[in-house]
C-alpha cells in the first residue's frame, strides 16, 4: 500500500537541498584548514560542473523523457563562449566574481539559443531518432569549435573560420585559437560559483517540476497523445524542457571551463555526453539527489582511489558502474534503507520519476 | 440493480436529417457532422458520415468491431485529418484545427485503452486537465509568485471537486498507473472534465466493469450531463447503457451510418438487428 501513495514531494526537496547546502559547508571547512589534498581540490569545481550538466541532463532525460547523446555539445557552446567573454574582459579591471558571473550567462544564454536552434526541429522525432540527431549535433558542434578562430584586439571582438587569419590589430591576441583551443586560461571559477549554480538548478528544477508548465511535461512523457487531448501544447513544453536544460548544460560548461588551464573541443565529446548520461541513469531518471551523487561519485572515483590501479582503471571503473547498477535496482537494498530511514531516502526510487 | 430513474428528452427531427432532443431546439447544436469521411490509402475507413448532437444530449454511436467508431472520434478530435465532409462545433468551422486546438474548443475524451498520465497523481492527472483553466507562466511558477500560490490552490480546490463526482478524493496522492481498472476510467473522465468541455466523448466507459460498476457509470454520466450541462458522445458494447441513457443513436458499420434514432427505433430495425445486435440481442436489451 505504501508504494501506491505518492509522498508529498517537498519532504524530498529540502533534503536535497539540505544535503547540497552540508557538503558544501563540509567541503569548506576543510578547504579553510588546509586538510585537502591538493590533488582533490582542483577536482572540485569540475566535479561541480559535472553535477550540473548531470541535473541539466536529468530535466531532458527524466523529466521531459527524451534521450539526448549532445548533451556535451551544450557545455562545449557554453565553455567557449563563457570563456571567450571572461578572457575578453581580462583587462577591464573586473572583480574575478563579476567575471564568472557575465561568463556563466553568456555562456548559458548561447548555449539556449544552440538549444533552440537544435530543439525545433529535433524535437519533431521521437525516441532513437531523437538520441542520433543530437549524438550529431554534438559531433557538429565539436567540429565547429576546432575550427572557430576567436581573437580580440583594441577595436573589439574578431571572428574566423576555417582560417586562422582573422585580422587582429596592433596588441590584439588570439582567444580561441582553432584546434588548440583557448589557452593560458585564469582558473578564476571557485567551488562557492559552482554551489551557487548547483543551488539555482536545483531550485529552477523543482520549482518547474511542481508547477503547471512541469506537470505539462510529465504528462508529454507519460502519455503524449493524451495530453494533447486535453489541450498541452507538445512542442511548447517540449521546446521548454529542452532550452532549459541547454542552458544548465551552458553554464556547467562556462564553470567548468573557467577551472582549467587550456580547454579544447575535443573535451567534450560523444564519450562527456555518455559520461553524463552514465550519471543521470545510475542517479535514478527523474531522481535529482541521485544524479548529484552519481556525478560525484562516479567523478571522482577514476581521478583518485582508482589511480592506484593505473593500467587497469578503466577496467575498475566498469565493475563499480556495473555493481552501482546492480545495487541501485535491488529490491533488497531498498527494503534495508527503508528499515534503516524510516522516511526519507528510501522511497527516493520509487517515486523518483516524478521529483 | 436499482433502477436508473431518467427521463429521456422527446426527440424532434432536424434540417441535417438527425434527431436532438426537443429541450434543445433553441440552441446551436453543439456537434453537426456533415458527410464527413476518412480514407487511409484505399479503404474507406468513415464514408459520409452525418450526425447532430444536440447541446445536452446524451448520445450513442454503436456498431461491430472495426465499424469505424473510435476513427470517428479520432476525426472529431483532429487525431486524424478528414478526407472530407465538415465537422461543426458549437456552429464554429473545425477545418484546420489541430487536437490542442479542438480541446480549447470545447471537445474532451477518454481513449479505449486508457491512457493516464501513469507515473503521476491522481490529482495532478486532474491538474493537467486543468492546463488551460488555471493558467500562469512557467516563469511565475519557478519564481513562486504570488500568482502561483492562488492558482495552484485553485486547481487544487477545483480538482478536488472534481473527483467528488466519482467520490475519489481520498485516492488524490495514489499513483495513477496504481489504481484500479475502473477507478483509471473514472480518472480520465474527471480528467477530460477539468478541460471544462461542450462535448464530451466517452470511448467505451464501462468496457470491464461489473454490472453494478456499469449501473453507477450510467447513473454518472446523467448527473455529469445535468450539472454541466454538456452533450455526451459515448462508444459502448454494454447495450443496457447505450439503450438505457442515449437519446440518439447511432450505428455504423463498415464506415457507413446504417441506422440513426432513439433507443426504440435502433432495438427494431432489422438492418441493425442483421449486422450487430442478433435476434436475441435485441430481445434482452
Amino acid at each position: 500500500m505504501k508504494r501506491l501513495i505518492i509522498r508529498k514531494k517537498s519532504r524530498k526537496n529540502f533534503l536535497t537541498y539540505g544535503i547540497v547546502l552540508l557538503a558544501y559547508i563540509a567541503l569548506m571547512a576543510v578547504l579553510g584548514a588546509g586538510a585537502m589534498p591538493s590533488a582533490l581540490k582542483g577536482l572540485l569545481v569540475p566535479m561541480c560542473a559535472y553535477i550540473i550538466a548531470a541535473l541539466s541532463l536529468n530535466l531532458t532525460v527524466g523529466v521531459l523523457g527524451e534521450l539526448s547523446l549532445g548533451h556535451a555539445g551544450f557545455m562545449s557552446v557554453g565553455a567557449f563562449t563563457g570563456c571567450t567573454a571572461a578572457m575578453a574582459l581580462v583587462d577591464s579591471g573586473m572583480p574575478e566574481w563579476a567575471r564568472i558571473i557575465i561568463a556563466v550567462i553568456v555562456g548559458s544564454v548561447l548555449a539556449a539559443a544552440a538549444g533552440v536552434i537544435v530543439g525545433v526541429p529535433v524535437l519533431r522525432l521521437q525516441g532513437d531518432y531523437l538520441a542520433i540527431v543530437t549524438l550529431a549535433f554534438g559531433e557538429i558542434i565539436k567540429t565547429v569549435v576546432t575550427n572557430l578562430y576567436i581573437g580580440i584586439d583594441p577595436k573589439g571582438l574578431h571572428f574566423g573560420f576555417l582560417k586562422p587569419d582573422i585580422g587582429l590589430g596592433k596588441g590584439g591576441r588570439m582567444i580561441v585559437n582553432g584546434p588548440n583551443g583557448i589557452s593560458g586560461i585564469t582558473k578564476i571559477s571557485t567551488l562557492t560559483a559552482g554551489f551557487v549554480i548547483i543551488m539555482l538548478c536545483l531550485v529552477i528544477i523543482f520549482n518547474l517540476v511542481d508547477s503547471r508548465s512541469g506537470r505539462a511535461i510529465m504528462a508529454l512523457r507519460d502519455n503524449r497523445i493524451a495530453a494533447e487531448s486535453v489541450g498541452i501544447n507538445a512542442t511548447k513544453y517540449k521546446l521548454m524542457a529542452f532550452v532549459i536544460s541547454a542552458a544548465m548544460a551552458g553554464s556547467a560548461g562556462a564553470l567548468y571551463a573557467l577551472s582549467q588551464n587550456t580547454l579544447t573541443a575535443n573535451k567534450f565529446d560523444f564519450n562527456t555526453s555518455i559520461l553524463i548520461l552514465v550519471f543521470v541513469v545510475l542517479g535514478g531518471l527523474g531522481n535529482m539527489l541521485g544524479s548529484i551523487v552519481a556525478a560525484t561519485v562516479l567523478y571522482i572515483l577514476p581521478e583518485t582511489w582508482l589511480r592506484q590501479f593505473s593500467d587497469y582503471r578503466m577496467l575498475i571503473y566498469a565493475v563499480v558502474l556495473i555493481l552501482m547498477m546492480l545495487i541501485t535496482n535491488s529490491s533488497k537494498v531498498h527494503a534495508l534503507l527503508g528499515r534503516l530511514l524510516p522516511q526519507g531516502k528510501s522511497t527516493e526510487k520509487e517515486d523518483g520519476a516524478d521529483a | 440493480m436499482p433502477e436508473l430513474k431518467f427521463e429521456k428528452g422527446k426527440m424532434v427531427p432536424v434540417p441535417s436529417h438527425s434527431i436532438i432532443p426537443e429541450r434543445d431546439l433553441g440552441h446551436v447544436p453543439v456537434l453537426e457532422c456533415s458527410h464527413l469521411g476518412v480514407d487511409f490509402g484505399g479503404l474507406r475507413a468513415v464514408n459520409d458520415f452525418n450526425f447532430t448532437i444536440g447541446k445536452t444530449e446524451i448520445a450513442g454511436l454503436i456498431g461491430p468491431n472495426g465499424a469505424g467508431k473510435t476513427t470517428v472520434f479520432n476525426l472529431l478530435t483532429k487525431v486524424y485529418t478528414p478526407t472530407r465532409g465538415t465537422i461543426l462545433l458549437n456552429g464554429m468551422d473545425t477545418h484546420g484545427k489541430t487536437t490542442v486546438q479542438i480541446n480549447k474548443m470545447g471537445i474532451a475524451r477518454t481513449f479505449q485503452n486508457i491512457r493516464l498520465f501513469s507515473n503521476l497523481s491522481v490529482e495532478d492527472n486532474v491538474k493537467i486537465g486543468l492546463h488551460n483553466q488555471k493558467k500562469y507562466s512557467a516563469l511565475e511558477g519557478v519564481l513562486r509568485l504570488p500568482s502561483y500560490w492562488k492558482k495552484e490552490k485553485e486547481a487544487h480546490e477545483r480538482a478536488m471537486e472534481l473527483l467528488s463526482i466519482f467520490n475519489m478524493e481520498y485516492m488524490a496522492n495514489w499513483r495513477a498507473g496504481n489504481l484500479p481498472y475502473g477507478a483509471q476510467r473514472r480518472l480520465e473522465i474527471v480528467r477530460a472534465l477539468a478541460t471544462d468541455p461542450c462535448l464530451l466523448l466517452l470511448d467505451e466507459p464501462a468496457a470491464g466493469m461489473n454490472p453494478a460498476e456499469t449501473a453507477e457509470l450510467m447513473e454518472n454520466i446523467v448527473k455529469i450531463r445535468d450539472r454541466f450541462q454538456i452533450a455526451v458522445l459515448l462508444i459502448e458494447h454494454d447495450m443496457k447503457l447505450v439503450m438505457g441513457i442515449c437519446e440518439g443513436i447511432c450505428v455504423l458499420n463498415f464506415g457507413e451510418v446504417i441506422a440513426k434514432g432513439t433507443a426504440e427505433d435502433i432495438r427494431q430495425n432489422p438492418t441493425v438487428i442483421e449486422a450487430y445486435l442478433g435476434k436475441r440481442g435485441a430481445e434482452s436489451c
